[in-house]
């Protein structure tokens, strides 16, 4: 499914050009009695193609923070600026994958994940190679006239993958996007996640509360806390690329486990 | 075959054979009341005698019944091709919503057949008025049911639509509008079934043809089994025409699965 390509990779943290910064990053739901702060203070740098794992219980403003940065949502303040421009609508080199597959369920596979690019007036002979290329690379080439409904959960979560990646985004926001997949098929997922990093360079956002999946992914966590939400701990994750399963089983993987456990107060360090 | 499969048939012939078994029941308990307690043919005729009066005058039924068909399906048509770009409307521009949507659903409450006196004065007696009740029953279910439906786009693809940055046209026929089939179509069963009734009323109302006009016409003159016959003729086209509505639901309804709820 992945083609794997096993060429040694620069470690993505050497590439290291700031790519966005957030400056005291904040979002307040209602009004002044019954305000609920949702997201407090977040301050951060993005670097280049690193791929950051937002981890943390649910309620803790992950979504909210993932939002702001697309351009969903306006933060009540600070900012998000990214390539030096403050971001107040979403933008063309984005690519959001949410929770849900959110997929039209009208559409055939191939006409959903061309849907960014009809709405961008750029459907032409190479967006549609490009889609097939796409569906055949997460192994959906045999599913292109389908329609969600004859899907099941991990192939609808690929065709939303490639409806993010169609034009091909600089920025890949993703939300929560294997919470619903069973364990083999977001090993699978994590797999074919990293190896479509490693061919487009694009930088990740990617918000999960499962903390392997944050360790095995990431260049770095945020670890989030709720009520307010803010983030109490970054840890960088210097396992060596490219990533593979075996990994999960060693004890730099277990020790960087035990940290982000600790963060979220699940753990407590020895 | 599987006895996954003989399940499957074998429930599917539970669920013809009860109905049946139920209609027998009641056609005996027909029978059996007439029989036992004496009712003339004039009052109650037995369910023989309707069966007969209906193959007897199996020609005067269809062209009556056909009548009253092409008023029911036009004035549907009518609503369906009016209502839905007034759905539309209504649903895109805030000040015609906050104009109009409460309306809407005001006259929901008001008995539309009671304004059929006077689409005759309006309209005479020919097949207009027919038509034009007809439309008036079945226009309110589409026109509030695709309303509704377009207000009630699901967060998310919303969120997806401003995420490729969607321009709001694009977001109405691409997102919301398809989304919104659903509730049009739940509400054209309601206005297919609405139809027949309004059709019916203005014939009860005035005219001289029609399945509506036969049962008027065979009640004064005393014959019940052909005034029955009517009746099940009526029953007949109001569920032919439900069926093919309901088809079109059931052929759609796996595209629009993740819609509904
Ligand atoms: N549109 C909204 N209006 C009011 N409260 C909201 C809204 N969106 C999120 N919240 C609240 O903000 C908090 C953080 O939400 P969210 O960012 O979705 O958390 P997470 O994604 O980490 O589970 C939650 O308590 C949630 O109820
Ligand atoms: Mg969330």
């Amino acid at each position: 499914m992945t083609s794997s390509v096993a060429e040694p990779q620069s470690t993505p943290q050497e590439a290291g050009d700031i790519y966005g910064r957030f400056v005291g990053v904040r979002k307040v739901f209602g009004k002044q009695e019954g305000a609920m702060i949702a997201l407090s203070d977040v301050d951060y740098e993005l670097r280049k193609g690193e791929l950051v794992a937002l981890l943390g219980p649910s309620g803790c403003g992950k979504t909210t923070l993932l939002r702001i940065v697309a351009g969903l949502t306006k933060p009540s303040g600070g900012s998000v600026v990214i390539r030096g421009r403050e971001v107040t609508e979403p933008q063309d080199d984005f690519g959001f994958v949410f929770q849900s597959p959110n997929l039209l369920p009208w559409r055939t596979v191939l006409s959903n994940v061309l849907f960014p690019m009809e709405i961008k007036g750029r459907l032409d002979a190479a967006a549609k190679a490009r889609a097939v290329e796409l569906l055949e690379h997460v192994g959906l080439g045999k599913f292109l006239k389908s329609r969600p409904h004859e899907l099941s959960g991990g192939m609808k979560q690929r065709v939303a993958l490639c409806r993010a990646l169609i034009h091909s985004p600089s920025l890949l926001l993703m939300d929560e996007p294997f919470g619903a997949l069973d364990e083999l098929t977001r090993m699978e997922m994590h797999e074919l996640l990293l190896g479509i990093r490693r061919l487009t360079g694009a930088t990740v956002m990617f918000v999960t509360h499962s903390i392997s999946e944050a360790v095995y992914l990431a260049d770095e966590v945020l670890v989030f806390s709720a009520r307010p939400g803010r983030v109490s701990d970054r840890i960088r994750i210097d396992l060596p690329y490219p990533r593979a399963a075996s990994q999960r089983f060693t004890t730099a993987f277990s020790e960087y486990e035990r940290r982000a456990g600790a963060g979220l107060g699940v753990l407590h360090h020895a | 075959m599987t006895i996954n499969a003989m399940k499957i048939s074998s429930e599917a012939v539970t669920r013809v054979a009860y109905p049946v078994l139920g209609l027998l029941l009641l056609l005996l308990l027909w029978q059996g009341y007439i029989v036992l307690f004496d009712v003339p043919q004039a009052v109650l005729p037995r369910p023989l005698a309707v069966w007969n009066a209906t193959i007897n005058n199996l020609p005067l039924l269809l062209s009556e019944g056909r009548v009253t068909l092409l008023e029911s399906v036009y004035g549907f048509l009518l609503a369906f091709f009016l209502g839905i770009p007034i759905a539309v409307a209504i649903s895109s521009s805030r000040t015609l919503n906050l104009m109009f949507y409460p309306l809407l659903i005001a006259t929901q409450a008001l008995p539309k057949v009671a304004l059929a006196p006077l689409i005759l004065v309006w309209l005479g007696t020919g097949i207009e008025s027919k038509l034009a009740i007809a439309w008036l029953v079945a226009f309110f279910p589409i026109v509030v049911d695709t309303a509704t439906g377009l207000r009630s786009t699901p967060t998310e693809m919303l969120d997806l639509a401003a995420s490729v940055r969607a321009t709001g046209w694009q977001t109405f026929w691409k997102i919301k509008f398809p989304a919104a089939l659903p509730f049009v179509i739940t509400g054209s069963k309601v206005a297919i079934t609405l139809a027949v009734i309004g059709a019916v009323i203005g014939e009860f109302i005035s005219s001289n043809e029609g399945l509506g006009n036969l049962l008027l016409v065979a009640n004064s003159q005393v014959n019940t089994p052909l005034a029955f016959a009517a009746l099940l003729a009526l029953a007949v086209l109001g569920m032919a025409l439900y069926a093919v509505v309901a088809f079109v639901d059931i052929a759609l309804k796996p595209w629009f699965s993740e819609v509904r709820h």
